[in-house]
């Protein structure tokens, strides 16, 4: 199997703290702002970045996750139906800036349904779009990120992962050939 | 197993344990949905869902009618007094007739047993068995069983005692198949006439004895007796039976432990529960009906998830 490593755990590291600088230059102490995950890989960038912004702040930030399962637009088209995981936002976001954090920007859909789901919890004073990795030209909508952690070229049949040591035991980005795949 | 094993949901006895526990999984999700500011997801705006209601109910309706609101389904409401049924048409002629409307699922209440099953044959759409007289009404029995998995974190191992018109009812049927799936112990209590012979050989204990049925259980669910399905006197008064069956807070309270109480409603105050009882903590009634449109929001979500697209 030919995969090829986009980033490498250094490489990841350095980019969260890039992304949480850029964050602090918008969001100053974070006090009326929120980072909200997209269920499922979304979590483990927020939890990265969580983790950093606390260490550069001295502070507690607020975070959330969000699934998306009810929202999406491909319900029934698919073979089978989505098991949903869990929300988590037990705060009002009503007046908050939320910024909402996917691990891959590809079609922009599952974004799309981010937004819907994340509309019926209030109204938010703005919302904005973080993603490690962003796989530029291939939207299905008009979506972009505010804070991109790696933009890169693909092709359709070539799938990118991202891993984390809690979960994959490796901190990387990886690029696939989704053929090799299986 | 992320994937019903039926197609339809006409009882309990069609489905696996692993079934349950999706639609348990999948209600969890919609509860915590239903107790947002905005209760709505969009999931089914493009399924159209039909209620046929042929006999009366008022909670089971409304609950079906606001499960399938808040997955945005658009939803057509039919009742039995109201329609041609009662110039002559044949059931699956009504509900072709329906369906020739372009309707994705139907969610049917009948007087006949069986009516679900049958329907399900013949036409060409999802059916929900909403009850099918004193046959099925699994929705009741899943939402029973979630709301004891909720309120004691588990229904593995818990003893449930269902006390009342067993003959009539088709809760009790449901919630027998359902619990004994799920590995819970059950038995029946109530007057030897509301007892169907050979109970147990669906594996439940029986009890004539209200106090001994109490205190061996975990969680009692009473039972409406259900006047109109009877047809002959099975038991001198109501006042009898209210004192030989019938839950009131001396009992209760002298218990050696405190049980959750459940009642599917409507209820009969004092009949099978004193009001006292009703509308103590350890009753669990008004869970019961919270937890049913969660229950059959997910039931609906996982069946619409298997219509063919065209």
């Amino acid at each position: 199997m030919e995969n090829q490593v986009i980033l490498n755990a250094k490489q990841v590291e350095l980019t969260i703290s890039r992304l949480c600088h850029q964050l602090i230059e918008n969001h100053g102490d974070f006090s009326e702002s929120i980072l909200i995950g997209l269920q499922p890989r979304g979590i483990n960038v927020v939890t990265r970045l969580k983790a950093r912004l606390e260490e550069i702040l001295g502070k507690e930030v607020k975070c959330g996750n969000l699934d998306i399962t009810f929202y999406r637009d491909d319900f029934r088209r698919r073979e089978k139906p989505i098991i949903p995981s869990t929300t988590n936002i037990d705060f009002s976001i009503e007046n908050k800036k939320i910024v909402l954090v996917d691990d891959v920007l590809f079609t922009g859909r599952t974004i799309r349904s981010g937004m819907e789901a994340l509309l019926a919890f209030g109204r938010p004073q703005q919302v904005e779009l973080l993603t490690m990795i962003d796989r530029r030209f291939k939207r299905h909508l008009p979506i972009q990120a505010d804070y991109v952690g790696k933009t890169v070229d693909t092709m359709v049949s070539e799938r990118v992962s991202v891993e984390w040591k809690e979960t994959e035991g490796k901190d990387r980005v990886l690029l696939f050939n989704q053929e090799d795949n299986g | 197993m992320d994937n019903l094993s039926v197609e339809h949901l006409i009882g309990i006895r069609d489905l696996t344990k692993a079934d349950i526990e999706l639609i348990f999984k999948t209600a969890d999700q919609f509860k915590d949905v239903i107790n947002r500011p905005i209760k709505k997801v969009p999931s089914l705006r493009d399924v159209t869902i039909a209620n046929l209601f042929f006999e009366n109910s008022t909670r089971t309706r409304l609950s079906f009618e606001l499960a399938e609101k808040r997955l945005s389904a658009d939803v057509v409401n039919f009742s039995a007094s109201s329609s041609s049924v009662s110039k002559g048409e044949t059931l699956v002629d009504t509900v072709n007739n329906i369906l020739s409307m372009k309707v994705d699922m139907v969610v049917m209440r009948h007087p006949n047993p069986g009516a679900a099953k049958f329907l399900s044959d013949r036409i060409d759409a999802k059916v929900v068995n909403a009850g099918d007289g004193t046959h099925e009404h699994p929705t009741q029995a899943l939402l029973d069983a979630f709301t004891i998995r909720e309120k004691l974190g588990t229904v593995e191992g818990k003893k449930v005692v269902i006390v009342g018109d067993i003959l009539h009812s088709r809760v009790a049927l449901s919630n027998i198949l359902c619990l004994q799936k799920l590995g819970a112990e059950v038995m029946v209590c109530g007057p030897t006439t509301l007892i169907p012979n050979h109970i147990d050989k669906l594996g439940v204990k029986v009890s004539h004895n209200l106090r001994h049925a109490l205190e061996w259980c975990d969680v009692a669910n009473m039972l409406r007796i259900q006047l109109e399905r009877q047809d002959i006197k099975y038991f001198p008064s109501l006042r009898e039976y209210s004192m030989l069956f019938g839950l009131n807070k001396e009992i209760l309270d002298s218990l050696s432990k405190e049980i959750v109480v459940m009642h599917p409603g409507p209820i009969n105050r004092g009949v099978e529960i004193t009001s006292d009882v009703a509308d103590s903590k350890q009753a669990v009634i008004l869970q019961q009906v919270e937890n049913g449109v969660a229950i059959r929001m997910a039931v609906i979500y996982l069946l619409a998830g298997k219509i063919e697209r065209q």
